[in-house]
């Protein structure tokens, strides 16, 4: 296992450094002057200077790179452009409202996903395989910003059942911030959940034609104890394992869903930073977004590892 | 999918007639398509809103960009079927005139993606080495960051507007033709049409282009297809957000973000650029499900 383990930490040593490469590229690629774009026309030649030196626009872009990725190792993301304050802070903030939301999305995703995964595998191409696939399907392609505006028109303009936007943290007022995350948990879980139900029907059907089950069957025991005990354990497993790209999405999606419901979240920052052309706080999300993905990776693969021997014996040989 | 061209490679062969070959194929292929229901419906309301697109200014009865202050926010009727919006246009002509803003950002930007990833994917894969591994880990790399954030922080550099929200998108989608490419390549090299067309004397250039290329693009038109339907959501995301197409030019996206001010007074604006996109990607995800259950032999 510990061999496993370093392996896999030494790959993830390249593709981090091309992942701090392309946030660098973000700023590196601004056509014109980076500071003059930031500050705007109006900005004053010191505020200019000041701001070229700061981020050592004047030096090679190799010299800069180094600068950038040694403060960052040390957990320096540099400062905002807009309100002058440490982007580690700021996200520091914002990252449990998108965490809060990741989990509640999850849990609608998976509480979708799972019995209608497991249905339509086992009544295979009969109505209810056919009902849940195209649903399935809906969900992956109806548009989550399209989703979000029709759900605050139906349930918050039209039948005042929920409150259309906004956030409270869960310790100031614990059923007013769930009554709040209702609309986008449903708006960021749809596609995912669509996802995880495709995926377990396939994983699902799969493990029921194995030799285990049908010993379990000819045991005798009941069609439930069979999919819940002995198959539902096994066809997991792929779910589990994208959980990397689970959340890839989700923090993709983060960026509509707050957007949309305004969640003052990660996602919510990135395109206030994006449309106020604060560059260092685009790199500091990108770079936590990328990170974070890579890392819950790594998670997976060893947790995946210490579940499963035959993959450390894979990787040994 | 083997090309006909690989069977005729094979030394000692017959020379295979490729235009009737290729005939043969393509009518099984479409035999093949024609059985799956939703795909074929699929592919009906495609080339509908290809149709739309190409006659938009025939089938439309108002200017999409030319604004009419007698008749802001009117309901849906007779004379506006989908009502108007905040400036009075016709909604209708704008839905309509969007499917051409829609179908360029997908086309163009899977275009940039294909262009780009399949190449490097063919010569990653064929030579293998130091170059395959940098390339894989900068995709590896690519690939980690969730693909919406990317497409918005490469907007953020380049700048709004159509253009540079396709070529985000295209740039967001190249590792996954390059890997896509690369996979196919790695199985096709080890084939013997390969080494019989390294046998009769080819280089290495005629073998990617004549022999591996052709049996490779089957899945690369299904990745496209699918890819499509993203890239349509994804202009759309970021025209939503402001970042890509820019008013007045009618996209699905920006009608949507404008639309959501007037919710609780004209629900219609909201309605109809969404319901656009949602046919629109659907139709397409069934066409490129189709496409691929018709050309995969692991599927028949």
């Amino acid at each position: 296992m510990p061999r496993f383990l370093a392996r896999r930490l030494l790959l993830t040593i390249p593709v981090l450094f091309f992942v701090s490469l392309i946030v660098f590229a973000i700023v590196a690629l601004i056509p014109g002057d980076p500071a003059r774009i930031m500050l705007g026309e109006e900005a004053s030649r010191e505020a200019l200077e000041g701001l070229r030196k700061e981020m050592g626009l004047n030096r090679p872009l190799a010299v800069r790179y180094v600068i950038w990725i040694g403060h960052v190792l040390r957990g320096d993301l540099g400062r905002s452009v807009r309100d002058g304050r440490p982007v580690l802070e700021t996200m520091a903030q914002k990252i449990p409202v998108t965490a809060e939301l990741a989990i509640t999305s999850i849990v609608v995703a998976w509480a979708i996903a799972i019995p209608m995964g497991v249905l339509a595998a086992w009544k295979r191409r009969t109505v209810v395989d056919y009902a849940a696939t195209t649903v399935a399907l809906t969900g992956i392609s109806i548009p989550n910003f399209w989703l979000g505006i029709m759900l605050i028109y139906l349930l918050a303009v039209n039948h005042r059942l929920l409150p259309p936007s906004g956030y409270i943290e869960p310790w100031i007022d614990l059923s007013r911030n769930l009554r709040l995350m209702v609309m986008p948990s449903i708006v960021l879980g749809t596609a995912l959940a669509a996802l995880v139900m495709r995926l377990l029907r396939s994983s699902m059907i799969e493990v029921l034609s194995t030799d285990y089950i049908r010993t379990a069957r000819a045991k005798g025991l009941a069609d439930r104890g069979v999919l819940l005990r002995h198959a539902m354990k096994n066809a997991m497993i792929p779910v589990a394992t994208i959980m990397g790209l689970q959340l890839g999405g989700l923090l993709g999606g983060a960026v509509i869903t707050e957007t949309i419901f305004s969640v003052p979240g990660i996602g919510r920052l990135a395109i206030e930073a994006i449309l106020t052309r604060d560059y260092p706080m685009v790199q500091g999300v990108v770079l936590f977004a990328a990170t974070a993905v890579v890392l819950v990776n790594v998670a997976v693969d060893l947790v995946y590892a210490l579940l499963d021997p035959r993959i450390r014996l894979e990787e040994a040989a | 999918m083997r090309h006909p061209a690989a069977q005729a490679a094979l030394p000692g062969d017959t020379v295979v007639a490729l235009p009737v070959s290729r005939n043969r194929g393509f009518r099984y292929l479409l035999r093949r398509y024609a059985r799956n229901r939703l795909a074929l419906v699929g592919l009906w309301v495609v080339l509908l809103i290809v149709g739309l697109a190409v006659f938009a200014p025939w089938v439309t009865q108002y200017s999409p960009i030319k604004p009419d202050f007698f008749n802001t926010l009117k309901p849906p009727d007779h004379a506006h079927v989908m009502g108007t919006d905040d400036l009075g246009r016709d909604v209708l002509s704008r839905v309509i005139f969007g499917t051409r803003t829609s179908l360029l950002a997908g086309v163009i930007s899977v275009g940039i993606a294909v262009l780009i990833g399949l190449p490097v994917g063919l010569v990653s894969g064929f030579y293998r080495g130091r170059l395959d591994d940098v390339l894989m880990r900068v995709t590896d790399a690519m690939l980690s960051f969730p693909f919406l954030v990317l497409a918005l922080a490469i907007t953020a550099a380049l700048g709004t507007g159509l253009g540079k929200a396709m070529i985000a998108i295209g740039i967001v989608f190249t590792p996954q033709f390059i890997r896509l490419a690369r996979g196919q390549v790695l199985s096709e090299r080890e084939q013997n049409y390969v080494e019989a067309a390294r046998g009769l004397g080819a280089g290495d250039t005629r073998i990617i282009r004549r022999h591996i290329l052709p049996n490779i693009l089957s899945p690369v038109f299904v990745q496209a297809s699918l890819a499509t339907a993203a890239a349509i959501t994804a202009e759309a995301a970021l025209s939503f957000l402001g970042l890509g197409t820019q008013p007045p030019t009618p996209s699905w996206g920006s009608m949507l973000n404008i639309a959501q001010a007037y919710l609780g007074s004209a629900p219609w604006m909201a309605l109809w650029p969404g319901l656009a996109i949602f046919i629109t990607v659907l139709a397409i995800n069934l066409t490129g499900d189709g496409l691929r259950e018709a050309l995969d032999p692991r599927l028949r």
